[in-house]
């Protein structure tokens, strides 16, 4: 159970329109990232994958079986979501037992380990625990679930470099070793550019686009030199994030890689780099 | 093995090339087992699908291949096919590009000669005026 099918879902809360008919096909064993900026939709969404809230119009579908109240369906998502749910006077170790009665599956063991490696006091009582910590909590929960989806919100909140690191290699590790789906809703995009398939943004509501981001990058690349220059590579080309210190002046040209035109960047000494997705993001969503 | 995330060429093909290198330099010898898909893609934070890419375009030019159920193995003779392929784009790559380089720095033919040949050429060049 590993396919998610979002066909014509709406979600409306008295006049605003948080969702307005989204069809998205996730598939089976892939890493998505969901991204939008803040009060696109993102965690709404996530929220009726996982029966939390309705759809106004629409309905959710995994591997075509209904999410609304569907106990058996819904014992497959784990969902680490950005609030604290967990009971805040419990301690760590006991609610790791306590998530075990509700996903059989959910590997105590790893979960002692992981909690070990990253240095969380499994002693500890979840109220407190610093952000950090907190982050780390629930994600270790998740990971050790043994879902066959993964729905992560702002899985890296709080986390230091060296624990984010260790958190995505972890997450890379553990699904090469039981693939599952996976879905990152982040706003640290660069970070998670390699490590996701796909992309899927999301604009006020609104589907913008559910690519690889090889081939979105593909479709995209940088060119920079002097100012006056960029101006005229750039001239009657379709371009965003034009940025310039000084003199000097960059741009990200919509256009495949292959069609950019190296005689003219060499004749004006321009230089050209790769596109970069957050580059592609802003001007998508702005 | 080194992966530049701003580099234009796909990480896929980046990975490829450097597992290339490893080849060329002896890291990883013929008939030898290599880094799995999966420690790659674990330390350089990739996903597994691209590092997988990367991997099999070795693959499909008879350079790595797959041992069921072992892993990916360095081909015997993949050195020297390694070693054709680049010498074939040596030309393309390293050449024409210099020679681009030298003609925006007015180094002429002759100097960068005398520079393959001696080391600094125009160093060489400016201690003759000065004599």
């Amino acid at each position: 159970m590993k396919t998610i099918q979002i066909k014509g879902v709406s979600k409306v809360y008295g006049y605003t329109k948080a969702l307005d008919k989204v069809d998205i096909t996730i598939e089976s064993d892939r890493i998505y990232g969901l991204l939008g900026r803040n009060g696109a939709g993102k965690t709404t969404l996530l929220n009726l994958m996982t029966n939390r809230i309705f759809p106004t119009e629409g309905e959710i579908l995994i591997d075509g079986e209904t999410v609304f109240e569907n106990d058996r369906v819904l014992g497959n998502i784990f969902y680490m979501t950005e609030k604290n749910l967990y009971p805040e006077d419990e301690r760590v170790r006991n609610i790791y037992k306590w998530i075990k009665e509700f996903y059989p599956s959910f590997d105590v063991e790893y979960a002692k380990d992981l909690s070990e490696r990253f240095g969380l006091d499994t002693k500890k009582r979840v109220k407190s625990l610093s952000t950090g910590y907190t982050s780390i909590f629930k994600a270790v929960a998740a990971l050790a679930s043994n879902a066959d989806i993964l729905l992560l919100d702002e899985p890296v909140l709080g986390l230091d470099a060296n624990h984010r690191d260790m958190f995505y290699k972890e997450l890379i590790s553990n699904y090469s070793e039981s693939p599952k789906t996976i879905i990152i809703s982040t706003h640290l995009i660069e970070e998670v550019a390699s490590i996701i398939e796909e992309a899927i943004i999301i604009k006020e509501g609104k589907l913008v686009l559910k690519q690889s981001v090889e081939e979105l990058l593909s479709g995209a690349y940088m060119v920079s030199g002097e100012a006056s220059k960029v101006d005229k590579y750039i001239q009657g080309r379709k371009c965003i994030g034009i940025d310039s210190i000084g003199s000097f002046k960059s741009a990200t040209v919509l256009e495949a890689v292959n069609n950019k035109d190296e005689a003219l960047a060499e004749e004006l000494e321009l230089e050209f780099g790769k596109a970069e997705l957050q580059k592609l993001f802003i001007s998508l969503t702005t | 093995m080194l992966i530049d995330f701003n580099s234009e060429k796909p990480i896929y093909l980046q990975l490829a090339e450097a597992i290339e290198d490893n080849i060329l330099k002896g890291i990883f010898e013929e008939e030898t087992q290599i880094v799995s898909t999966t420690e790659i893609s674990v330390k350089y934070k990739i996903n597994p699908a691209t590092a997988g890419k990367g991997v099999n375009v070795l693959v499909d030019e008879g350079i790595l291949y797959k041992k069921r159920g072992l892993g990916m193995f360095v081909s015997a003779g993949a050195k020297e096919k390694i070693l054709e392929k680049r010498r074939n784009s040596f030309y393309k790559e390293y050449v024409q590009s210099l020679l681009e380089e030298a003609a925006k720095l007015s180094i002429s033919k002759e100097d960068i000669i005398k520079m393959i040949v001696g080391g600094n050429g125009i160093e060489d060049n400016s201690d003759k005026g000065s004599k």
